[in-house]
């Protein structure tokens, strides 16, 4: 890879790291009902900073999060939905900004994972016990006793 | 001098794994017995040299020898001495050689275990470690040196990144990485059965208490993180499923699955290549953490300063190393066989779900935690994951294992009878769950649906596992260490399991702007603000507030929480107060001036969070009472058949 | 039948490639693909910083090249690129349209001043609230529109030459090939 494409790389990298630095943010922002209090807190900490990337926007000291918990704030404030909010940081961001990965075709792949895993988990072991229970009949071969658990 | 004594040491170190790894791997291959000899005089004298070039380079920085490009990089004049030390593993170089010098501390302990193995078999694990450690020496050396010289060198060091000076950083690295390399030992035990083409009767004896001292302090060290995350880093959080986080789970969750496995080959001679393949996998697990942090692949908080160079380094030596061994895994897996049987319902069984579910585990955070990179890979474009994956799928296998685990703990080997006991599950079960709801529903009267699953399945295992032993007690029998050792075990997870439901469902939490005299009422406590005073440390000044904590008019705490700005890097770090008060953990951290005389604060009370690092510990001991059990000190010492002359000896 | 002892060795293959793709794609890793591109310009009308009286809004600029720079007195990187801006302006191959992020008028000014103007117009986001529309995230960026109002480019970055040739100038130039 060129020397420039990581020149390029490290200089926006430490762009966000001299803001970032691993240093948190506090939010105190206050909404009226404890309901949206309850949402508000959920989307900031859904959200991925874009600047400090590994923090979520509730907890980054960089100026955009701020922004954008504010924008998070006015939507929620003039009535939108969950969903909306995503929507909107969907579009100008793209599915980087997003900590849950969307229920999309794209990522089939990672949210069947658990399920086809414990699909093919469950057959290794059916198979295995069922080989093995066919031999216990014929296993004459004493235990050890030597008072292993 | 000293710099350059250390590079001269570790040079020689090289040399010598490779010796290491060349006789101990050649030897018996070609069955000289001259090569073998010399296997565990290379272990020593690398041994030597590795901690010759640590002490040149503790002896740097606490002499505040500049000229180092890496201490100047990562110390300074004033920085207080037990950092100075501390800071060594605060960066990629220093931190690799604390890699390699812990890699040859357990090579060691194992040169001097093998006394008790048949030799070949000895100097093939031997080798393999020296294998290992001669991957990471050439990395160090060709890459990462940490002896390079500054010309002219520095006037004064760049000071050791803030965040980083605190007692943590003195303990989590030692510990975790201690716990990562010890699985490099059962790496090379499986591996040189794997070498031999058979596994001993003995072998699972043998490896068993490494697997569980590794593991033991790979858990202690996974929560020593948390805890420093906890306190210093995450204001309060203390788990994030951040890739290196994720990079430490991994390991841990396979090798709790090895110890179970190897238990079922020790007692039943089965699940053989099963237990080499948990083996090999748990230390690729440890490696490819060594890859995330410091390839610069994913984006991550904790990774080292990033360089494309080291991670394709770093990659051939994961091909080499894991390519080798899964590849001859699948060359000399299919000869271990076993006759044996076990029923439905017998313990063997109940083991395999349990590792099953385990491995599922680690899978998903393994694809969670690589996503970005896969979806890359796929052309799928971007993917983020962050703990709203992995909380749930995780959930996902991990209760099913709680489950199991209370019902196969009563499972006997072999002839599963668990009809016979059918009533003591039903009797554990009913009063767990009345217990779980009832002190959930009693002392909170609110909750999440699966805050009295979580409480009831955690009590649950902790009856279960005390019904055997409170019964051999009763009955005036012994209860062998092993037994105690697993009980305690046990019984740590269900700590865990109970502590994470209480934190989960319970945590009270509220981020508030006060002006000094301003008070909040947060989970019953009421929380007074009496504003910021100017501080000043060794190296730091700043604002320590005062926050009154009291509870229904009584004093309980009177919490300092700082902001501190260091002078040489003007970083500032957050220093949090945490009270203990009747099982709650009351914290105050201190966050920004917005103006007008107010400051941001945040209060947060997390009810039994400290049991979940306190279960880790219990863990950990259970694993070494395990350890000590009489069993393991009597194994077996190896009987050499003699040959005819001229050939070798075979060992019994 | 496979061999299954063979499935660990081949999954460690296919997870050797990933994480080698990763290695080639690392420098970009900080680096967030934008949304925008092929959709159109976000509609925006905020008060030019030179002209209080003037608005500079994404309906005038319709039916051309446009290329909207986001920049802030306070960015060092700005100012690296700032020579490489002028030389855009005279070439007079596509119009510069400054968005003043989050930045002090005064000192703003003063930076032009000093530096120079390369811009045609500099529209004043005082609130940050246009750059969000936008899915800006670190300054500098630059975006080029095509007369539909069509984002067709984003550079995350300095504006370099390299970029200006490889990416800027054929778009442009093929865009006008086609028209003529």
């Amino acid at each position: 890879m060129s020397h420039a494409r990581i020149l390029r790389g490290c200089l926006i990298a430490l762009a966000g790291f001299l803001a970032c630095a691993r240093a948190y943010a506090i939010d105190p922002t206050q909404m009226p009902t404890p309901e949206l209090q309850a949402r508000y807190q959920g989307l900031t900490h859904e959200l991925r900073c874009v600047q400090c990337q590994d923090e979520a926007i509730s907890d980054s000291p960089a100026g955009i999060a701020s922004d954008l918990r504010g924008e998070v704030r006015d939507m929620l404030l003039a009535g939108k939905s969950d969903q909306d909010v995503r929507n909107f940081m969907l579009a100008r961001y793209g599915d980087f900004v997003l900590f849950r990965p969307r229920f999309v075709l794209k990522n089939a792949w990672l949210w069947l994972a658990p399920w086809a895993l414990l699909v093919v988990g469950g057959l290794v072991a059916w198979r295995v016990v069922r080989k093995r229970a066919e031999l216990v009949a014929a296993d004459n071969e004493p235990l050890p006793d030597d008072g292993s658990p | 001098m000293l710099p350059e004594l250390g590079h001269f040491a570790l040079i020689l170190a090289l040399l010598l794994a490779a010796l290491q790894a060349f006789f101990g791997i050649a030897g018996p291959m070609f069955r000289r017995e001259r090569w073998v000899a010399a296997v565990t005089p290379a272990v020593a004298g690398q041994a030597v040299m590795v901690a010759t070039a640590m002490g040149c380079l503790i002896a740097s920085f606490v002499g505040d020898d500049f000229s180092v490009a890496y201490v100047a990089e990562n110390s300074n004049s004033a920085l207080p001495l037990i950092y100075r030390v501390a800071a060594l593993w605060g960066a990629h170089e220093g931190s690799l050689l604390l890699w390699i010098m812990l890699l040859a501390v357990w090579t060691v302990a194992v040169a001097v275990y093998a006394n008790r193995l048949p030799r070949l078999f000895a100097a093939r694990v031997l080798g393999v470690l020296g294998v290992i450690s001669f991957g990471f020496l050439l990395f160090t050396l060709a890459t990462s040196n940490p002896f390079l010289r500054l010309d002219p060198p520095a006037l004064d060091g760049r000071d050791l990144n803030p965040i980083l000076q605190d007692p943590g950083l003195a303990g989590h690295p030692p510990v975790l990485y201690t716990g990562y390399v010890g699985f490099a030992v059962a790496f090379a035990f499986a591996c040189g059965a794997m070498l031999e083409g058979r596994m001993d009767q003995n072998w699972a004896r043998w490896t068993r208490p490494w697997v569980t001292a590794a593991w033991a302090f790979l858990g202690c060290g996974i929560a020593m993180g948390s805890f420093w995350a906890y306190y210093e880093l995450g204001w309060g959080g203390f788990w994030f499923w951040d890739p290196v986080e994720c990079a430490s789970f991994m390991p841990w969750l396979v090798g709790t699955a090895l110890i179970h496995s190897i238990a079922v080959t020790d007692k039943r001679g089965l699940f053989k290549s099963w237990t080499l393949l948990l083996s090999v996998l748990a230390f690729s697990l440890s490696l490819l953490g060594t890859f995330l942090v410091r390839s610069g692949v994913l984006v991550s908080v904790h990774s080292f300063a990033a360089d494309p160079s080291r991670g394709v380094f770093i990659l051939s030596f994961l091909i080499v190393m894991i390519g080798g061994a899964l590849s001859l895994y699948a060359w000399r897996a299919p000869l271990l066989k076993s006759p044996a049987g076990f029923d439905l319902g017998a313990r063997e069984s109940f083991l395999l779900f349990n590792n099953v579910l385990l491995v599922i585990a680690a899978a998903t955070v393994l694809a969670g935690t690589l996503a970005p990179l896969i979806s890359g890979a796929l052309k799928l474009g971007t993917v983020s994951v962050g703990p709203q994956f992995f909380n749930p799928t995780f959930m996902l296998s991990m209760l099913p294992l709680f489950a199991l685990l209370s019902v196969g703990i009563h499972a006997s080997w072999k002839r599963g009878r668990l009809g016979t006991q059918l009533r003591t599950l039903l009797y554990t079960f009913i009063a767990a769950a009345v217990f779980g709801c009832g002190l959930v529903y009693g002392i909170y009267s609110h909750g999440h649906l699966l805050t009295p699953v979580g409480a009831t399945l955690g009590i649950w295992i902790i009856l279960s596992s005390l019904v055997d032993p409170v019964d051999r007690l009763r009955r005036g029998l012994s209860v062998p260490r092993a037994v105690v050792g697993m009980t305690i075990a046990h019984i740590g997870l269900a700590t865990a399991v109970i502590a994470l439901t209480t934190v989960q469902s319970f945590t009270n939490e509220k981020d508030l702007s006060l002006a000094p005299g301003a008070s909040a009422t947060v989970g019953g406590y009421q929380f007074r603000f009496d504003g910021v005073r100017p501080i000043e440390g060794p190296n730091y000044d700043g604002v320590g507030g005062t926050v009154v904590v009291t509870r229904n008019g009584a004093p309980i705490a009177v919490l300092k929480p700082q902001k501190r700005q260091y002078w040489v890097q003007h970083q500032v770090t957050t220093e949090t107060a945490i009270h203990y008060s009747r099982g709650n953990n009351i914290l105050v951290a201190l966050g920004d001036d917005l103006g007008a005389n107010r400051w941001s604060v945040r209060i947060q009370i997390r009810p039994l969070v400290s049991f979940i690092w306190l279960a880790a510990v219990i863990m950990a001991l259970g694993g070494a009472i395990a350890i000590s059990d009489r069993r393991y000190r009597l194994t077996k010492v190896a009987v050499e058949i003699p040959r005819a002359a001229g050939t070798a000896p075979e060992h019994a | 039948m496979i061999n299954r002892f063979l499935i660990p060795v081949v999954v460690f293959a296919l997870l050797a490639v990933v994480l080698a793709i990763g290695i080639v794609h690392s420098p970009d890793k900080g680096i967030i693909p934008s949304p925008l591109i092929g959709k159109p310009a976000p509609p925006f009308s905020l008060p030019s910083l030179t002209d209080a009286t003037r608005t500079v809004s994404s309906g005038a600029l319709r039916g051309r090249w446009y290329l909207l720079n986001v920049w802030g007195s306070w960015c060092g990187t700005c100012r690296e690129e700032h020579g490489m801006l002028l030389q855009v302006r005279q070439s007079g191959l596509v119009p510069l349209i400054g968005l003043d992020w989050k930045d002090d008028d005064a000192q703003a000014l003063g930076y032009l001043q000093q530096g120079g103007n390369p811009y045609q117009e500099i529209a004043a986001d005082r609130t940050g609230r246009v750059a969000i529309d936008w899915g800006v995230y670190a300054a500098p960026e630059s975006f080029l529109v095509n007369p539909e109002g069509i984002v067709v480019y984003k550079c995350m970055g300095e504006l370099t030459p390299e970029i200006w040739q490889k990416e800027i100038l054929p778009r442009l130039t093929k865009a006008q090939a086609s028209t003529s």
